[in-house]
């Protein structure tokens, strides 16, 4: 055989490999979106099918109109957006000393915040219960965004140092030889400078608050005060009537909804996004 | 960049300021760490001690008593508890199966897309996408998938590949719903270890591999001798990382199965106790157990690898 053929085999089966990933990471999604079209009666029916023969957008109106749905997608976007607004603000200042300055015992912080970016949470399930309790949060949003800071503060500030330590000396010598109190050079200099860090670590930070679980099964009890996460998990029962166990056509409308914003934003973002997660080195 | 890279990056020492400075400068960063630090304090490191001092108490939530210290009782309860060895060992299966799985498709997929190609960036670009959905999200999906009669995998594998006589109930059986729980796991994190991995080869000189094969290294060889020892930082990040994940399972478990005794796993049992039966004392137990085990796996690595990721 050429070397030629055997080049020209050896491309092929790559391209394959690659349709093979590609088909792998994405088909779920694609399933999701096929039963989401999908009447109920073809959707629970045999042999099944790969596109509806008849789409529609029945399911989506069913969950549009469905207010727990509807009242999750408000929590979970002020729980989310408040974490978020929370870490950056003090983050990004602990970042910046962290970053930015020498002092004793800057690195022994560092390794306790390094350390918390791998803590389990599940560990501090308990005191965080009698917490909540104690401070009168229980079953509120305040639970939850309280308690999101502990995986989203950490990766914040860890994240950011890297922004920070990227940018040159030069800038802020600049604004202390005008005057500038370090407090001013750094709202004034280097945060705008940092803007790009902080859109990515915000985002980051979202949609880690966004997708968490845990915390929202455990602090929230009423109905209307669910996340988006726990509302999909407990939507067999919400869902408005339907003739099968669970309403998967309606299930996989809501994974939609949710998804696609998620999915959006991190292909806008993508780049950026892969230089922190790698820089950061978080869990997903 | 690799783990060892990016901490040298981020712990070398800042900088020199100007001497006369240093006093009020050093006042001032610790101004600005106080929020920060008070957050930790508050959410994490107080937690943690209250944990370890509830641990050996019978506190309740719904007991309006305070707790009674009830020294090793809760452990001793613990060690017998057949339920929580069962949560061990399915833990540790979970583990074993997705890690070693995602370590060696992540590498895989790190190493085509590290390639050139045509649809490079797009494929980069569609790894992302599992990552961003929630958990939850992704363990609905594959739920749906694996339905004994309408579900598309049964269908696949049934009907369209002829690798099954008949539909089997994935979720139902004993013997699969763990490795299908894990497969969740795989689809969901595969790509952000191959990203991980991706990030570690971009930084590995062309050069290397161009001395490798004027020397006639085979692929294989290049692989083997240039690429794996040079990954090793990124492989060990990824490792540690993925692991510690794996060890605190809930979201995908708990979605698919609940509090189910075949699939229970340390954090699943450790919430119900916690939450369920309101019983913190013993929960509490069971999170020390948790943090330790986790503990050791950290220790083990750290000395296995010989990489200290956080320098």
């Amino acid at each position: 055989m050429s070397t030629r053929t055997t080049n020209v085999i050896s491309r092929a089966l790559f391209y394959l490999l690659v349709l093979l990933i590609l088909a792998y990471t994405v088909f779920p999604f694609y399933w999701a979106l096929r039963s989401s079209i999908t009447p109920d009666g073809e959707l629970f029916s045999t042999p099944i099918t790969y596109w509806p023969a008849h789409p529609t957008l029945d399911q989506y109106g069913k969950i549009f109109s469905n207010n727990l749905f509807l009242h999750a997608l408000a929590n979970s976007a002020i729980v989310a957006g408040a974490v978020t607004i929370i870490s950056l603000a003090i983050g990004s200042l602990g970042a910046y000393a962290l970053g930015r300055f020498s002092f004793p015992g800057r690195k022994f912080t560092m390794y306790i915040i390094l350390s918390m970016t791998i803590f389990p949470q599940i560990a501090v399930l308990g005191s965080l219960f009698t917490m909540v309790n104690a401070f009168h949060l229980f079953d509120t949003l305040g639970a939850l965004i309280l308690t999101y800071l502990i995986f989203t503060l950490p990766f914040t500030v860890w994240v950011l140092i890297t922004f920070f330590r990227s940018m040159p000396a030069e800038l802020e010598q600049a604004a202390y030889v005008d005057g500038a109190t370090p407090f001013q050079t750094f709202y004034m200099v280097l945060l705008p400078l940092a803007a790009p860090g902080l859109v990515t670590t915000g985002l980051l930070a979202f949609i880690a608050a966004w997708n968490e679980f845990l915390y929202a099964l455990s602090f929230i009890q009423t109905p209307e005060r669910r996340t988006i996460t726990l509302a999909i998990q407990t939507l067999p029962e919400s869902a408005s009537t339907s003739a099968y166990a669970v309403p998967w056509g309606q299930m996989m409308a809501a994974t939609i909804v949710v998804t696609v914003p998620l999915v959006v934003l991190t292909l806008i973002f993508q780049r950026r996004i892969i230089a922190g997660l790698t820089a950061g080195s978080i869990k997903g | 960049m690799s783990g060892r890279a990016w901490a040298d990056r981020i712990l070398k020492k800042p900088r020199p300021r100007r001497s006369g400075l240093a006093r009020r400068q050093m006042l001032v960063a610790w101004l600005m760490l106080l929020p920060t630090l008070a957050v930790v304090a508050v959410v994490a490191a107080w937690p943690l001690i209250q944990v370890f001092w509830m641990s050996f108490t019978n506190a309740t939530l719904t007991s309006l008593q305070p707790p009674q210290f009830v020294g090793l009782q809760n452990y001793e309860r613990l060690v017998r508890d057949p339920v929580w060895w069962t949560s061990v060992v399915n833990t540790i299966r979970f583990t074993l199966m997705t890690v070693i799985i995602e370590l060696i498709l992540g590498m895989i997929i790190a190493l085509v897309i590290n390639s050139q190609f045509k649809g490079r960036g797009a494929m980069r670009a569609a790894m992302l996408v599992p990552w961003a959905i929630p958990t939850v999200i992704s363990a609905e999906m594959w739920k749906w998938m694996y339905n004994d009669i309408y579900g598309v995998i049964n269908d696949l594998l049934v009907n369209k590949f002829h690798l099954l006589a008949h539909n089997v109930a994935f979720l139902s059986i004993p013997a699969t719903s763990l490795p299908a729980v894990a497969a969740v796991d795989v689809w969901k994190t595969t790509p952000f270890v191959a990203l991980l991995l991706l990030a570690g080869l971009q930084i590995i000189p062309n050069d290397i591999y161009e001395a490798a094969t004027v020397d006639g290294a085979s692929w294989l060889q290049r692989f083997w001798y240039v690429t794996v020892p040079l990954l090793r930082p990124a492989i060990a990040v990824a490792l540690i990382f993925r692991t510690l994940d794996a060890l605190r399972v809930f979201d995908v478990i708990y979605v698919m199965f609940g509090n189910q005794q075949s699939t229970v796993t340390m954090a699943i049992y450790d919430q119900n106790w916690l939450v369920n039966f309101s019983n913190v004392g013993y929960g509490s137990a069971i999170s020390v157990f948790i943090f330790l085990i986790i503990a050791i796996f950290v220790v083990i690595y750290v000395t296995l690898i010989g990489v200290e990721v956080e320098q």
